[in-house]
């Protein structure tokens, strides 16, 4: 009986399997439990992983924050709307806004540093989306993620929103300068 | 549950065939299974985010 | 019951309750002409992506985005599905349809909703995208749209399910299911699931859209609707490989390799395929790697396994079957000498190959919790979804319409010379789309975004030159691809309304094909192994899933390098 009618059999559980069924099982099960097995092998060796911290704030306490770190480490302005670029010091909490439609302030790294990113949105949600070195999370709002980040190359990274954000979506941008250590 | 066939008197269904061929049991785990493991934990995630100092 | 409820289609075998007929006819019809709203949808957002046209305006794209995405990933697909349930209990089964007024009713309610839904987001203020997350407000409208839709949808499932009930107290047949209904069943279940979260997370949604409740938080949202929108595509994947055995069925009269085998992986279907919905909330904020893992492996990747088996045993069964008719040189003179110009066969085989090669490997890696880092919301998670959705459900439902013109509709397939070759142009358009929006992906080229090149950004930025190339490419196979569609709409309406009624002489090749015969089971002297190589029954089928073991892992070490090369992050 051909798959589209009852099986001709009564009892079909009890039918013995063909060596190509049995065989390939056993190869892609084996395949299925080493791909589970990599991500908490990744979670133990590798150095891309996600803490998942995260917090609950709002966007009131959140933009506070931010405010103060620019008041006390922004270096210069750039661009025609004077955007502040922020040098924080190496290891310390660094905190990013998304909002309609830019992510706030430009920041300015050292390469080689580690430092802890908060990112959290003001109004709805937005795509952290770091450009070239593809780094791509979720920003909600009334949550705070960090993100521990360690830039290992230098230069300009650009952050692209990529979570549709309405009308002024695709001009939503941010940046990561990243210097050499040592300046 | 005496109309069971006389089918089945001869020939014991073993349990994982009854299994599959009850929809509704199925249905049951199609159902039950997702929401626990991805709905009610995932819920549970988070409320439990802690509230920013 | 009375006999003339029932006909029988002479040239198939199958037996249609007209009540049940006239529902999957409306339903046929009704997913098709989504099908092209979303379809002009398509044309027009492909136009707009590849850089060297840049076609609509950045309101216009996103309105028919969001269109094209719930049109196609919802509506189109969905009502076909409903009409698939229907076939597979009331046909299938031979048995008389539950309730038919109320399934007209159910139908009514997705046709409402559909109307509802499309003229909200015609109405401009409803560009929110298929997720439509909150707090970015839609029309109420959107969201009533979609909840009529489901409830309508839900009550087909029940329809469905209440059929299986029927057959089975009056006895329509003998033993289990066929493996095809069992397949609907998993698809079935997980509408059930899927249109329930829809109910959960939309309900409360729509109340907070004409202002009865003030909050709805972000993250719970996202996660109660991913039970919404990714498992509505897992709907779509257990009812395309049902439609692939019945396929195989219909045109080679195979039979299941073990139905033990096959059902156990349709039970993995139902048990965890839904866990998957955790791939779009890999890199949200305040959900544990341990939820994560367990559920993005939709736990131990057994729904994975599944798919790598289905994937072995239908083309396993059709070799099988090719092989007892004598097909028995080398490895592959089963599958060389197969009916390639036959749209039934050749639309489900392309279908088979495009879902397991590109849509299967591209969702696992993309779903694998770490490298989520370098793909999530970048144009390489449409690549996937297109690779699964379009070349795997919906070729495959296009080539269940060619058998179904001819034997539910009775009607001649119009046009079949162009018709052989829909399938392959439509396929093989969308396998390179699909590849190159991967390509672009990779690049972290975004999705769901109008400008590339950020003209209109105070700070601008370049995606490396090759990243237009790809995109150009989307363009390009994308239109191609969107031509393969419109003949299949083409075809299907003129054949359905216009064409001529099918009759045994003038009647086009395939359609007289019998699929119901009563054929004794041919059995090769010395069993089916002794027709096959190694001891293996279908060995040609073996050597082809070794050759996809091999891409799959040399594409996941390569994916693992790549991700080892970003910054490091903890």
């Amino acid at each position: 009986m051909s798959a589209i009618q009852p099986p001709a059999e009564i009892v079909w559980w009890k039918q013995p399997l063909d060596r190509v069924e049995g065989t390939w099982i056993a190869i892609a099960l084996t395949w299925s439990l080493i791909m589970f097995f990599m991500m908490p092998f990744w979670h133990i060796y590798g150095k891309q992983n996600l803490s998942n911290e995260a917090y609950r704030t709002t966007p009131q306490a959140f933009l506070a924050k931010t405010q103060a770190m620019v008041d006390e480490y922004t270096v210069r302005t750039e661009t025609a709307a004077n955007l502040p670029v922020v040098r924080p010091p190496p290891g310390s909490d660094v905190y990013l806004v998304g909002r309609l439609w830019q992510w706030w302030p430009l920041l300015e790294f050292e390469k080689g540093q580690t430092y802890r990113l908060h990112i959290s949105s003001m109004d709805w949600q937005h795509g952290f989306s770091l450009q070239p070195v593809n780094i791509n999370t979720q920003i909600l709002p009334g949550y705070e993620m960090v993100l521990t980040v360690t830039p290992d190359t230098s230069g300009e990274q650009t952050i692209i929103c990529n979570e549709f954000c309405g009308i002024g979506h695709h001009t939503m941008l941010g940046k990561i300068y990243v210097t050499e250590g040592g300046q | 549950m005496n109309d069971q066939s006389s089918q089945d008197e001869i020939v014991r269904i073993p349990i994982m065939q009854r299994m599959l061929d009850n929809p509704f049991l199925l249905l049951f785990i199609g159902v039950v299974f997702p929401a626990v493991f991805y709905i009610i934990w995932g819920i549970m995630e988070i409320v439990t985010i802690p509230i920013a100092n | 019951m009375s006999a003339e409820l029932f006909r029988t289609c002479p040239e198939s075998g199958l037996q249609f309750h007209k009540p049940a007929e006239r529902l999957m006819k409306a339903h046929a019809v009704a997913s098709i002409v989504f099908l092209l709203i979303g379809g002009v949808g398509a044309l027009l957002v492909t136009l707009t992506r590849w850089p060297a046209v840049h076609l609509l305006p950045a309101d216009r794209f996103y309105q028919l985005l969001t269109m094209h995405g719930v049109d196609m990933l919802i509506f189109w697909l969905i009502t076909f599905e409903i009409a698939v349930l229907y076939f597979c209990s009331s046909t299938l089964l031979k048995c008389r349809l539950a309730t038919p007024k109320i399934a007209w009713l159910g139908f009514a309610l997705m046709m409402i909703g559909m109307v509802v839904n499309n003229l909200a987001v015609m109405n401009g203020d409803a560009s929110v995208m298929m997720t439509s997350y909150v707090p970015m407000p839609a029309n109420p409208n959107f969201y009533l749209g979609l909840i009529l839709f489901a409830v309508g949808a839900l009550i087909g499932c029940f329809v469905f399910l209440g059929t299986l009930v029927i057959a089975k107290e009056e006895k329509t047949y003998e033993g289990s299911i066929p493996l095809v209904t069992f397949g609907a069943l998993t698809a079935c279940i997980i509408a059930v699931f899927t249109i329930a979260s829809g109910a959960i997370i939309l309900i409360p949604t729509y109340l907070w859209s004409i202002g009865y409740i003030n909050h709805i938080d972000p993250a719970m949202y996202r996660l109660i609707w991913w039970a919404l929108g990714h498992s509505s595509q897992q709907i779509n994947v257990a009812a395309h490989v049902a439609v692939w055995y019945a396929i195989a069925a219909i045109v080679f009269g195979a039979r299941p390799l073990s139905e033990k085998v096959s059902r156990t992986a349709f039970f993995l279907y139902i048990a965890f395929l839904q866990l998957a919905s955790a791939h779009h909330l890999l890199v949200d904020p305040g959900l544990s790697s341990e939820w994560k893992i367990f559920n993005t492996s939709y736990a131990m990747y057994l729904a994975v396994l599944a798919s790598m088996v289905h994937g072995l045993t239908v083309p396993g069964s059709i070799e099988v079957a090719q092989r007892a008719k004598g097909l028995t040189n080398g490895l592959f003179e089963w599958l060389r000498k197969a009916p390639w110009s036959n749209p039934i066969f050749s639309g489900m085989f392309i279908s088979l190959v495009g879902f397991g090669f590109i849509g299967g490997i591209s969702g696992v890696i993309m779903g694998t919790e770490q490298i989520n880092i370098i793909i999530h919301n970048t144009i390489y998670v449409p690549g996937h979804f297109h690779a699964t959705v379009v070349i795997g459900t919906t070729l495959a439902f296009m080539s269940l319409t060619y058998f179904l013109i001819p034997t539910l509709f009775r009607k001649q397939v119009m046009f079949p010379g162009l018709v052989k070759w829909q399938p392959y142009l439509f396929g093989f358009g969308m396998a390179v789309f699909t590849l190159a929006m991967m390509g672009a992906g990779t690049l972290g080229v975004e999705r769901r975004h109008w400008d590339m090149a950020f003209t209109d950004s105070m700070l601008g930025f370049d995606y490396p030159a090759s990243a237009y190339t790809f995109m150009g490419i989307v363009g390009i196979s994308g239109t191609a691809a969107v031509i393969g569609g419109a003949i299949f709409v083409l075809v299907t309406v003129l054949s359905v309304f216009f064409g001529k009624p099918v009759d045994s002489e003038s009647a086009w090749g395939f359609t007289t094909s019998r699929v119901l015969r009563a054929e004794p089971i041919v059995v090769p002297e010395g069993g089916h192994a002794a027709a096959g190589k190694w001891g293996f029954a279908a060995p040609g089928t073996f050597l082809l899933a070794i050759f996809f073991l091999v891409i799959f892992v040399i594409y996941y070490v390569i994916n693992w390098k790549y991700l080892a090369s970003v910054w490091p992050i903890s």
